[in-house]
């Protein structure tokens, strides 16, 4: 049977201590840790892309030719190893270092098109393929379209 | 008597194979997926696995059983109701999120004990990758896991509850409400879920006139470590002292090398810990009396976007050996 003291008592701290207290608690991001990594992890995906840039022009490719094809080959490289579920264990261990760069890209597009291959291509892969990008996108090209307005007005007056 | 628990029976993945507890759970996945063409597939199966593995070690028929109690932490509770469909029991889902083992053991019970059943089958399940898709993001997309985060045990734990035979009895639930203390953070729900955890607690001792003491063991479902601290100074204000026998169960199903960070979550973390190493100490005398209380956080990946805050549950249910 349910007693008279039922429901009486509660927690002593109201709901601001409370979340005083559970900033105490929360152990704190390891913002150094994560950012030496992530220098490391960008800095080698980055020179990666380098190295074949001025292999390409060594080897007779226009400049911005062989941007493009170190850019595409990054993009298929981050593609791939999504596919092969590594690049993810390589984002958990260098963190916006391999977000950021243009393989992070690929693999925020190609993991919902596996992940949601099951729900069909429609329903599915098409429409979940940019939840990760879409808003990159959308705000990156807004972006670009508002500072390339500003810089238009600046050289006019 | 109270109801007693006939049969008890778990299924995890490899992850939590490889964990501290790994030998105490009756089956362990290979992989996540064990050959199903859907994680959502693969999770149904843990459940019906963990079920029938119940089932058969109590030696009970199905139409022996009067109800099926189960739930998950997909939408419409899918995992459970695809289930049932196979198991063709009468059926009740429940949602109490990860709270949900020890809920159904506290609901399973008052069939029982108030006699509109003779044995009632409980399970749950959760699955790491069904989860993250639902909750979170893609299970290949590469990101960083914040330190107070909890990783989602693959896998499914089920009892058996009787009116009688041998075994350990649910001699007392408390039925907890729900409290939020306006924790915005999904990666921090142990913060979330600790003041309904703690409120449930200190109704439980107050109702029974018992301290953390009496019992052999109390833990939580699924507080993990930063949940847990939480509770136990809570507790300490509240003016009740517990000591080494308060431990959660998202604490002690990883190692801290698995990198899980804050430990674990799901309604698997208290179902299978309970089901496995709690009822394997229960029945060789080391424990005499334990408190489980299941822990929830009640929000959905709408609420969450739409900016509301984590409402939290606890439900405690008494085991004595």
């Amino acid at each position: 049977m349910a007693s008279q003291n039922l429901r009486q008592p509660t927690i002593g701290v109201t709901p601001d201590e409370y979340q005083n207290l559970s900033k105490q608690f929360t152990p704190k991001p390891t913002v150094v840790k994560n950012t030496v990594r992530a220098f490391f992890i960008g800095g080698l995906i980055c020179a990666i892309g380098q190295v074949m840039i001025n292999l390409m022009v060594m080897g007779g490719m226009a400049l911005t030719q062989a941007q493009t094809v170190a850019t595409a080959v990054l993009i298929f490289l981050g593609t791939l190893l999504t596919g092969l579920g590594v690049y993810d264990e390589i984002a958990r261990f260098g963190g916006a270092g391999a977000f950021i760069p243009v393989t992070g890209f690929a693999n925020s597009i190609v993991s919902p098109a596996l992940e949601f291959k099951r729900e069909g291509y429609v329903a599915g892969v098409g429409s979940r393929l940019f939840m990760v990008a879409g808003p990159v996108l959308v705000y990156g090209i807004s972006t670009s379209i508002l500072v390339g307005l500003i810089y238009y007005l600046l050289l006019i007056f | 008597m109270p109801p007693v628990i006939l049969a008890s029976y778990t299924v995890v993945g490899p992850k939590e194979g490889q964990g501290p507890l790994g030998t105490t759970f009756d089956e362990v996945w290979t992989d996540n997926i064990h050959g199903e063409k859907s994680w959502e597939r693969a999770e149904s199966k843990l459940l019906e696995t963990a079920m029938q593995g119940a089932l058969k070690q109590s030696g009970l028929n199905p139409e022996h059983v009067d109800y099926m109690l189960a739930g998950d932490l997909l939408n419409q509770i899918i995992s459970s109701n695809f289930s049932a469909r196979t198991m063709a029991l009468p059926y009740i889902g429940l949602y109490g999120a990860c709270s949900t083992m020890a809920l159904s053991m506290a609901v399973g019970s008052m069939l029982i004990d108030g006699q509109f059943a003779r044995n009632v089958l409980v399970g749950v399940s959760s699955h790491h990758e069904t989860a993250e898709r639902q909750y979170r993001l893609p299970t290949e997309q590469g990101m960083q896991r914040p330190m107070s985060a909890q990783w989602t045990v693959t896998g499914a734990g089920s009892l058996v509850l009787g009116q009688s035979g041998a075994g350990p009895r649910i001699t007392a639930a408390t039925i907890g409400r729900v409290l939020d203390y306006g924790e915005k953070d999904t990666a921090n729900m142990g913060a979330a879920m600790a003041p309904a955890v703690t409120d449930t607690l200190v109704n439980h001792f107050n109702d029974l006139n018992r301290k953390p003491q009496d019992y052999d063991l109390i833990a939580s479902g699924d507080l993990g470590m930063v949940g847990l601290a939480l509770s136990q100074e809570l507790l300490k204000r509240s003016g009740i002292t517990s000591g080494p026998e308060f431990t959660d169960c998202g604490v002690l199903i990883y190692d801290k090398n698995q990198d899980v960070h804050a430990g674990a979550s799901g309604c698997a973390c208290s179902a299978v810990v309970f089901a496995g190493n709690i009822m394997q100490r229960l029945k060789a005398g080391e424990l005499k009396r334990v408190l489980l209380v299941g822990s929830g956080a009640l929000h959905s990946p709408t609420s969450q976007q739409q900016g509301e805050s984590i409402p939290g549950i606890g439900h405690a249910v008494v085991i004595e050996a």
